[in-house]
C-alpha cells in the first residue's frame, strides 16, 4: 500500500477512535433525541391547561367604561370607590386594580395599584387595560368588528416569490436559520477540537522522537498529507452522521410537537454546501495545525500558537445577530471569502439569505488554494524546524527558512 | 558495495560546529561502533545519514544511492530517545510502523509474534504502550527497528536505561544481526559497551575524527609494554622488568623496550611459579580516548 495511504488510514482510525471525537459526533443526535423525548414526556404528562380567569379591579371615575369587561382570560370587575377596591386588594380578592380618573380623556393617565414589586407593568396587563379602554371608547362609534380590528390591526403573512413570479419553495424565516446556525456552531467547536488534537499529536511525536522513526520510513510530504487527509476524512464522517440524523430528528420532532419545530427546514443546497464547507474547513485547519506543529517545539507552545486561528473561527458566530439585521453588509462578503472564517460564515448566511454564486465560487476557490498553500508551506517548514526541540524560531527565521526551504 | 558511505560531511548550527569533515564507511556483515563522549556529534551524524537533517556539505549514500523510499525500507533506525504511540497496543504499534517499512499486515504480525516470543514479551502484545515499563518499551522499539529485516541497522545509544538482563538480550540480538550479514552501526558514549561487540570503530570528539579503523588493530597500536600478573608466593627478580606496581589483587610489571611479554612468561614458568593470572595489558577504549582527546586539546 502507498505510504501516504497507510498514514492516512492510521490517522483516520486513530482520530475516529478518540473519545473526544466519538462524544462530539454522537452527542449532537443523542442530545437532540433526549430533548425530543423529554419534551414529549412533558407534553403527554401535561394536562390540557385549565383556563384560569384572573380578576382585576377598576374604578371608573370618568364614567362610561362598563362594557368589554372580559378580555381573554382576564375578568375586569368594577368598584364604586377606590376605598372599596383597596379593601378588596388587601383582602386578596383581586391582585390589583386601576383607576380611570375623571380627566382621563384629556390626560390619558391611568393609575394602577398592586401589592407586587415590579420593574414595570407586565405587558399582558398593559394590553388588557389598553384593549379595555379602546373598546369602551369606540363602542358606540364603530361596529364591533372594527373595534376588534383596531385592537389587532395586522397579521403579517409574507410570501417569497421566485423571479418567475411563482411561490418559492424556500420561504425563509427563523425556521431556516436554526439548522445552519447549530451546524456552524458545531463546526466551529469541531474544528477547534481537531486542530488541538492535530497539534497535540505532532507535538507528542516530536517530543517522543517518534517522528524520527516515522521519517526514517516516509517523507515529510507523505507524513503531513496523510495526516491532513486523515483528519479531513474524520470530519467528513462527523458531518455525514450529523446531516443524516438531522432530517430524521426533525420529522420525529415536528410530528411530536408541530408548531414552530415543523417550520424548521434545511435550506436548499445546504446539504451539499454544508458538506463541502465542512470538509474544506477540516482540511484547512488540519493543514494550519500541521504548520503550527511544524514550527512549535512542543505540544504546549503549539496549542498557544493555534489559538490565533481557532479564535477566528468564532468571529462569524459572534456577529451572527448582526447578520439578521444587515444580511447584505460587505463584512459578510469578506468573512465568506476569508478562508479561516469562510465555512462558518457561509453556513450562517445560507440560512438567512441567499449567497451570490460568484461569492460561493470565490470563497471555495480561496479555501482550496489556501489548503494547498498552507500544506506546501507546512511541509517546507516541517523539516527545518523538526529538530529544533525546545526552541521556538522567531518570525525572521521562519520566513528565511521558508525561502531557502 | 558499502552498506553506508559517508564522505566529508559537515554541519554547523547557529552557535557551533557539530560535525566537521567526517568520512567513514560501513560494510555488510560488520558491527561498526560510532563512539565518542556526549555532544561529540554522533546523533547529528546519524540524523544526516537518515536524511532528517541536511549536511552543509559532503555526501551520504546508503547502498550506493541517496536515501529514498526504496532505501528507507532497507534500513532500521533506533533513535536516541524513544517513544511510541502511548494509546496503541504493542502489536498494533509494531504492525503500523512495520507497514510503513513496506511490510504487509500478515507477515508483520507473524514476525512480530516471533520477535515478541524471542524477547519474552508475547504476553504483553495486547497491552497499551503506556502500560509498559521503560525497558520493555525499549525492547518493543528495538523490535520495530529490525522487524522488516533491514540490511542496515542504526542504533543510537541502544543500552541507555536498560538493566543488565535486557542489555545482554540486546547484545545477543545485535550479534545475530551481524551473523546474518547485516551492517550494524552502534552509536554510544559507553565505549566499554562496544569493545566486545564491534569490528571497526569511528571515534569522534567535538565533531572531528579521533580514531577510525579496525578495533583490534587500534588496540594493538595502543598496547603498552606492561603485563598484569598474579602469582602464588614471592615474585623475586625478573629480567627485563623495570618496575613493579602493586595493584588490587595483581601486580603490573613494566617491561623495558626490548623484552616481550612472552619472554617474561617463559621465565616465570621456568622458575616453576604457580600463575593465577597473566595478561598483556591492553588499554580500554576509554583510556585510548582519554589519551587521544588529551593530545588534541
Amino acid at each position: 500500500m502507498n505510504k501516504t495511504l497507510l498514514i492516512f488510514r492510521h490517522e483516520f482510525l486513530h482520530t475516529i477512535k478518540r473519545k473526544g471525537f466519538i462524544i462530539m459526533t454522537l452527542i449532537v443526535p443523542v442530545l437532540a433525541l433526549l430533548a425530543i423525548g423529554v419534551l414529549q414526556l412533558i407534553a403527554t404528562a401535561e394536562k390540557p391547561p385549565v383556563v384560569e380567569t384572573t380578576t382585576i379591579g377598576y374604578v371608573d371615575e370618568a364614567g362610561g367604561f362598563n362594557q368589554y369587561t372580559t378580555q381573554g382570560n382576564m375578568e375586569l370587575v368594577r368598584f364604586d370607590t377606590t376605598d372599596d377596591a383597596t379593601a378588596a386588594l388587601i383582602n386578596g380578592d383581586i391582585p390589583e386594580y386601576f383607576v380611570i380618573p375623571p380627566d382621563y380623556i384629556s390626560s390619558g393617565v391611568i393609575n394602577r395599584y398592586t401589592l407586587e414589586k415590579e420593574v414595570e407593568t407586565p405587558p399582558l396587563i398593559t394590553t388588557v387595560i389598553k384593549n379595555f379602554l379602546t373598546s369602551n371608547l369606540l363602542s358606540d362609534k364603530v361596529p364591533p368588528e372594527t373595534v376588534y380590528r383596531i385592537e389587532a390591526p395586522l397579521d403579517l403573512v409574507v410570501t417569497r416569490l421566485t423571479e418567475t413570479g411563482e411561490v418559492a419553495t424556500e420561504q425563509g424565516g427563523y425556521g431556516n436559520v436554526i439548522i445552519p446556525g447549530i451546524f456552524s456552531f458545531l463546526l466551529a467547536f469541531s474544528l477547534m477540537f481537531s486542530s488541538s488534537y492535530m497539534v497535540q499529536g505532532l507535538g507528542d511525536e516530536k517530543e517522543s522522537r517518534l517522528i524520527e522513526v516515522l521519517l526514517s520510513s516516509v517523507s515529510t510530504r507523505q507524513l503531513l498529507i496523510g495526516k491532513v487527509l486523515g483528519l479531513g476524512s474524520a470530519g467528513l464522517v462527523q458531518v455525514v452522521i450529523w446531516l443524516a440524523s438531522a432530517p430524521l430528528l426533525l420529522r420525529l420532532a415536528s410530528s411530536s410537537f408541530g408548531g414552530f419545530i415543523s417550520t424548521i427546514q434545511l435550506p436548499a443546497n445546504f446539504i451539499v454546501l454544508g458538506i463541502v464547507y465542512f470538509v474544506l474547513g477540516y482540511l484547512l485547519f488540519a493543514a494550519l495545525s500541521a504548520g503550527t506543529g511544524a514550527i512549535s517545539p512542543n505540544a504546549r507552545e503549539g496549542q498557544q500558537l493555534s489559538l490565533i486561528y481557532t479564535m477566528l473561527v468564532f468571529v462569524p458566530i459572534w456577529f451572527s445577530s448582526l447578520l439578521f439585521i444587515f444580511p447584505n453588509s460587505p463584512i459578510w462578503v469578506v468573512l465568506t471569502i476569508f478562508p479561516v472564517t469562510a465555512p462558518m460564515a457561509a453556513m450562517l448566511r445560507l440560512g438567512v439569505s441567499d449567497i451570490a454564486a460568484w461569492q460561493l465560487v470565490v470563497s471555495i476557490a480561496v479555501l482550496v488554494l489556501s489548503i494547498i498553500g498552507v500544506l506546501f508551506l507546512a511541509i517546507r517548514a516541517f523539516r527545518v524546524y523538526l529538530l529544533m526541540y525546545g526552541k521556538r524560531p522567531n518570525w525572521g527565521e521562519i520566513i528565511r527558512s521558508l525561502r531557502s526551504g | 558495495m558499502h552498506a553506508a558511505e559517508v564522505s566529508h560531511i559537515a554541519k554547523s548550527f547557529a552557535d557551533k560546529v557539530a560535525v566537521d569533515d567526517l568520512s567513514f564507511s560501513v560494510a555488510p556483515g560488520e558491527m561498526f561502533g560510532l563512539i565518542g563522549p556526549n555532544g561529540a556529534g554522533k546523533t547529528t551524524t546519524i540524523r544526516m545519514m537518515m536524511d532528517i537533517i541536511k549536511p552543509d556539505s559532503g555526501e551520504v549514500t546508503i547502498f550506493g544511492e541517496k536515501l529514498g523510499e526504496a532505501t528507507k525500507n532497507r534500513l532500521g533506525y533506533l533513535p536516541e530517545e524513544r517513544g511510541l504511540y502511548k494509546k496503541l497496543s504493542v502489536l498494533e504499534s509494531i504492525i503500523y510502523l512495520a507497514s510503513l517499512k513496506g511490510m504487509d499486515r500478515k507477515s508483520a504480525t507473524e514476525k512480530a509474534n516471533e520477535l515478541l516470543n524471542q524477547t519474552g514479551m508475547l504476553d504483553s502484545q495486547r497491552k497499551k504502550i503506556e502500560e509498559l515499563s521503560k525497558g520493555m518499551g525499549q525492547i518493543i522499539q528495538f523490535i520495530v527497528t529490525i522487524i522488516h529485516d533491514p540490511q542496515l541497522v542504526i542504533l543510537d545509544e541502544p543500552f541507555a536505561g536498560l538493566d543488565p538482563v535486557n542489555t545482554e538480550l540486546l547484545k545477543g540480538m545485535f550479534a545475530d544481526l551481524r551473523n546474518q550479514g547485516k551492517a550494524v552501526i552502534l552509536s554510544t558514549h559507553q565505549m566499554n559497551q562496544v569493545e566486545e561487540l564491534c569490528d571497526r570503530i569511528l571515534m569522534i570528539n567535538n565533531g572531528h575524527t579521533v580514531l577510525y579503523g579496525n578495533l583490534s588493530e587500534i588496540k594493538a597500536r595502543y598496547r603498552g609494554n606492561s603485563v598484569l600478573l598474579s602469582v602464588k608466593g614471592e615474585l623475586g627478580e625478573i629480567p627485563g622488568v623495570t618496575a613493579k606496581r602493586p595493584r588490587k589483587g595483581y601486580t603490573e610489571l613494566i617491561l623495558d623496550g626490548k623484552t616481550t611479554p612472552q619472554q617474561v612468561l617463559t621465565h616465570l614458568v621456568s622458575r616453576g611459579m604457580v600463575i593465577n593470572r597473566f595478561e598483556v595489558a591492553t588499554p580500554s577504549l576509554n583510556e585510548i580516548f582519554l589519551k587521544e582527546a588529551g593530545k588534541k586539546s
